[in-house]
């Protein structure tokens, strides 16, 4: 350290520090100051490069924000295809490009809405989808070639694929024309979200094959979208979040190539998709630092010979575990925040959170403020004037070489695993999340951490009643009685032969994407398809951690 | 609670009312007549044998138990399931987690799994361990599955509840020696290598059965199973070792040997909360006299008022 | 007569993966001295109740993040009643909106209800309080 700063020192300990602590969101302590000392080893072309330029830090794009927007891209789905379908047209017409699905829960876990597990759970965290039938309902009227549909759907995301696939052959859409995301990212689920069904191997099985039916017949579309959202949301810090993300990234890119396909077939594809948390900063560094590790493993560890293979594309959704139940318009802010953090660390594309989702579906008003504040962040503020505006902030350079290192680190502990595979059958991710959870919620019982109207700034007056979005139990009904008619009216003799013919594939190794397709073609549904894979398969079980 | 509640409860486990078999359990880990409790219990339980599982932690003693469970209920059989884990030794509670891997018999009527802490027992089983296996036997649970978790010494309490002893070990990460090393090899009946699915579970087979032919003179050889739950292998396989463990144990006039020394341990150990208790009262009244922190030590102070108290050595 | 430990049930009914909060509150519970059974992720009232009766515990604690908080309570309660076990509480957590929470307390679905931001501190107390009271009709 310079003398100049050695006495800005000395100055500094004589004062008197407030009630820190001074750490993040993530219990990482920071300096009261971060001066050019911190940051003189950093090399512009080898650390930063230009925007557009390895190592991409900067940006993936030389123009970022000043050619295009990020993509405001809404996450929305309910009750039924019939509802949900409204709910796009309308959001069509109001100028989004965009389509995001939320599913309903049986749908994401593989059972049909008739089913007894799905008993109360029909429509209300997303759309039940049991069939084709559902997926050309959702859909109606809505040409699939102009269209990006995003879809979060995980252990069954190859069925639903396959639905939309063939919803879009039947409008005359060829498969080749499509664009979108599959988040496909089973890795995460066992790690943090646990929305599973397959044993891991099986369920990279699916997953290789959709990276190589993607490749010959959907070639624009994103088949897999590496999550670190659902990790955060467990309760991981930053660092983690990060780093696991871009492990299960790199397993997915060798499991590719274990499958016999070059890297370069399917890692332009990929895409990733990370929380924004409210310490700025942090977050900013993280979104980053995330590029550049991405882009230095795939050249150096990869090999990737197209620049598209190295580029680290993301979506950024703005953290849910951060909203509070008490003085829920406090969130309206939260968020603002969060999404600022986003756009600053380079995000292709952005959901806000409402104010209310912390206590049921987003009211239509909630989901209008939360739009409405990524244009003001957009339109207003002025950040977007600039490409990457922090670089060179000894702070925000600081912490984002202390990511990349954190993250090395952690990929060096999972290598003794012997990759992300073993980390998690050892619980070695669970555990971790666990901890920094119970961590997470000790400091705020301790008031080391203070969240306003929470454990500081409490209101002693009751809130005022919030017009909440509420699903009507006749959705479920109706859904049923739906799905019994498919039953009936379908030819069910290709319903058996098609399952049987895919069962046969599962039992073997061919691609079981076409099979699926004809499965679902047959209008066999999702829990009918997923009971045929279970069937060979097996079912996956959590060790829970704590 | 007067005596008459106490028999109409015991009556009810007889019955196999769940609820009251719960309870008596319960009682009887607390401490609460327990005495009472087992006297009756136990005048008509001690008949069926008890398997025990043990082995490292994740070693996947609770999927191998609810494999077999679903074996003996195949045969229409009733199984009575208790599983140990640590309790916590800073605050004493615990986070009993096996039931999660025995999902597939959690409303079946003819299983009963209850999970305990080993509450600062050092053994991995708890002092009341034995005497609720024989609750469930009371309730009718013919099958009697007991899990511990097992590092090192602590297998050893679980040979004095267990007619037959289950080893869990996986293949890799020189378990294999560990095992050895930990004294393992006079615990286990049988040996499983449960995860067989992953590499390593025949070269671990070998190694143990090595070990096993330096460790001579014994009239059982344990023998080596290989399972994988996930791939629902070996399973059966394990279920006929055990029969064939209890056949011996009856055969060779074992298991009345076993039943014999248990007798003698368990009037030992009850022998020992009475004088532990005995102590714990007078110790009461006793430690109010140690003042003199600078100019005693332990040695010193024990020998003194041990003396004052029994006049003698 | 006096029981040593309490026991806590805690599982998480409905098929989302949310379990982050029975976690920590298991964590803590145990840090406060109580045995807590884990049942997991994916709990149907029916595996929930028999788990509580088997492992006779104190206490049920359940949260649920799915929005089925409205069926699945009394649904759980209905079952305790059926198997004469009415004195076995229920405490649950979540994203729950106050008025739904409301009409579960009073129609005596559950005794308690905790969304987020309650305490692991409040949580014990409240368990404490509440057991320490009604104990003595147990035994
Ligand atoms: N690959 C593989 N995994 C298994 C097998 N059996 C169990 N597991 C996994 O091993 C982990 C631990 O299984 P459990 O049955 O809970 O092990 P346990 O020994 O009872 O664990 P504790 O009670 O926590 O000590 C789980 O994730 C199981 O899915 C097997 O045969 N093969
Ligand atoms: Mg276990």
């Amino acid at each position: 350290m310079s003398n100049n700063f050695l006495s800005w020192k000395a100055k500094y300990d004589a004062q008197k520090e407030r009630k820190g602590p001074f750490f993040t969101v993530s219990s990482v302590p920071i300096d009261p100051l971060y001066a050019p000392g911190h940051t003189a080893d950093i090399d512009y072309e080898r650390d930063l490069g230009n925007p557009g330029e390895y190592p991409y830090t900067r940006g993936v794009q030389p123009n970022m924000y000043r050619g295009r927007l990020w993509t405001m891209r809404m996450f929305a789905g309910f009750a039924t295809a019939t509802e949900t379908n409204a709910r796009y047209k309308y959001l069509l017409k109001q100028g989004q490009t965009g389509l995001s699905v939320a599913f309903d829960m049986p749908t994401i876990m593989g059972y049909d809405s008739d089913h007894p597990r799905a008993y109360g759970e029909v429509g209300r965290v997303g759309v039940a989808i049991d069939s084709l039938q559902d997926m050309e309902t959702l859909f109606q009227d809505i040409p699939l070639d102009q269209v990006s549909t995003s879809m979060t759907i995980n252990a069954p995301a190859s069925i639903l694929w396959a639905m939309y696939i063939v919803a879009a052959e039947k409008q005359g859409v060829p498969a080749h024309k499509l664009t979108g995301t599959i988040q496909n990212d089973i890795l995460k689920e066992y790690i943090a979200q646990k929305s599973w069904i397959f044993p891991p191997d099986p369920s990279m099985r699916l997953i290789t094959d959709i990276f190589k039916y993607a490749k010959d017949n959907v070639p624009k579309w994103n088949s897999i979208s590496i999550s670190g959202y659902h990790i955060r949301e467990a309760g991981s810090t930053a660092l983690q979040e990060l780093a696991f993300t871009l492990a299960d990234g790199f397993a997915y890119v060798e499991a590719g190539i274990k499958a016999g396909l070059d890297v370069d077939d399917f890692a332009p594809r990929l895409s990733f998709f990370f929380n924004s948390h409210t310490d700025f900063f942090e977050e900013i560094a993280k979104l980053r630092a995330a590029r550049r590790i991405w882009a230095r493993h795939m050249k150096e560890i990869y090999h990737a010979k197209n620049e598209k293979s190295l580029l680290l594309r993301f979506h950024t959704q703005t953290a849910g575990c951060s909203l509070t139940g008490p003085q829920m318009e406090n969130n309206i802010v939260r968020t603002a925040y969060q999404a600022m953090a986003a756009v600053l660390g380079g995000t292709q594309s952005l959901h806000t959170n409402s104010m209310d989702e912390v206590l049921a579906l987003p009211s239509e008003k909630s989901v209008q403020i939360a739009l409405r504040t990524q244009q003001v962040l957009a339109y207003e503020t002025g950040v977007t004037n600039t490409i990457d505006p922090l670089a060179g902030s000894y702070f925000v350079e600081t912490l984002t070489n202390q990511m990349e290192e954190g993250a090395e680190e952690y990929f060096r502990k999972i290598d003794e695993f012997g990759g992300v595979l073993g980390a998690i059958r050892e619980n070695f991710f669970q555990q971790e999340i666990a901890d920094a959870a119970y961590r997470y919620q000790k400091e705020i019982e301790s008031k080391d951490r203070i969240i306003v109207g929470i454990n500081g700034f409490v209101n002693e007056k009751k809130d005022d009643k919030m017009d909440l979005l509420k699903i009507d139990p006749e959705v479920e009904r109706a859904q049923v009685r739906k799905l019994t008619a498919l039953k009936q009216s379908r030819d069910n003799i290709r319903v058996q032969t098609t399952l049987t013919d895919l069962k046969e594939t599962a039992q073997g190794t061919d691609n079981l994407i076409p099979k699926i397709m004809d499965a679902v073609r047959a209008y066999a549904t999702e829990g009918e398809i997923i009971a045929v894979l279970k069937d060979v398969f097996g079912e996956y079980r959590e060790q829970a951690v704590f | 609670m007067n005596k008459e509640t106490l028999d109409q409860w015991i009556e009810r486990l007889f019955d196999q009312d769940r609820r009251a078999t719960a309870k008596l359990i319960s009682w009887v880990e607390d401490d609460i007549e327990r005495a009472y409790i087992m006297r009756s219990v136990l005048k008509q339980t001690g008949h069926r044998m008890v398997v025990g599982i043990t082995g490292p932690p994740g070693s996947g003693k609770s999927s191998l138990v609810e494999a077999l469970t679903k074996l003996y209920r195949d045969n229409d059989e009733r199984v009575g399931i208790v599983a140990v884990d640590p309790s916590s030794p800073y605050s004493g509670g615990a986070i009993l987690g096996d039931r999660i891997r025995m999902q597939a018999h959690g409303t079946d009527r003819n299983v009963f799994i209850r999970s305990m802490g080993t509450r600062g027992h050092l053994g991995g089983v708890t002092r009341s361990t034995a005497d609720i296996v024989r609750l469930l036997e009371g309730a009718g649970y013919g099958r009697l599955l007991l899990e511990t978790v097992g590092v090192g010494q602590s297998e050893l309490e679980i040979m004095q509840i267990a007619d037959t002893v289950v080893v869990v070990l996986n293949p890799g990460a020189g378990d294999g020696i560990q095992a050895i090393k930990a004294g393992i090899m006079e615990v286990a009946d049988i040996f499983v290598i449960n995860k067989s699915d992953l590499p390593g579970a025949e070269r671990m087979k070998g190694d143990i059965e090595m070990m096993l032919n330096l460790s001579c003179g014994k009239t059982w050889r344990p023998p080596v199973v290989l399972t994988s739950v996930t791939d629902n292998k070996g399973l059966e396989l394990l279920y006929d070792k055990i029969e064939a463990h209890q056949a011996y144990l009856l055969e060779s006039g074992q298991r009345d040997q076993q039943r014999k020394e248990r007798l003698h341990q368990e009037v030992w150990r009850l022998w020992e909360d009475k004088a532990l208790d005995a102590f714990e009262i007078m110790w009461e009244a006793t430690s109010g006299k140690l003042v003199n922190i600078d100019q005693e030590d332990p040695y010193e102070v024990a020998q003194r008022l041990w003396q004052e108290r029994f006049k003698g050595g | 007569m006096k029981k040593t430990r309490i026991r806590v049930l805690v599982g998480k009914p409905g098929l989302d993966g949310h379990d982050r909060g029975a976690k920590v509150i298991a964590r803590a519970l145990r840090d406060a001295g109580m045995e807590v059974i884990y049942s997991g992720l994916h709990q149907t009232p029916e595996q929930l109740v028999e788990a509580a009766i088997q492992e006779d515990v104190d206490l049920i604690g359940v949260s649920v993040l799915s929005g089925a908080h409205m069926t699945i309570f009394p649904r759980i309660k209905e079952l305790l009643k059926e198997q004469n076990a009415k004195d076995i509480l229920l405490m649950g957590g979540g994203t729950i909106p106050e008025e739904d929470i409301a009409t579960l307390i009073e129609n005596g679905s559950v005794e308690a209800l905790f969304t987020p931001g309650a305490t692991t501190t409040e949580i014990v107390s409240w368990i404490e309080e509440k057991l320490s009271l009604s104990k003595g009709d147990v035994v």
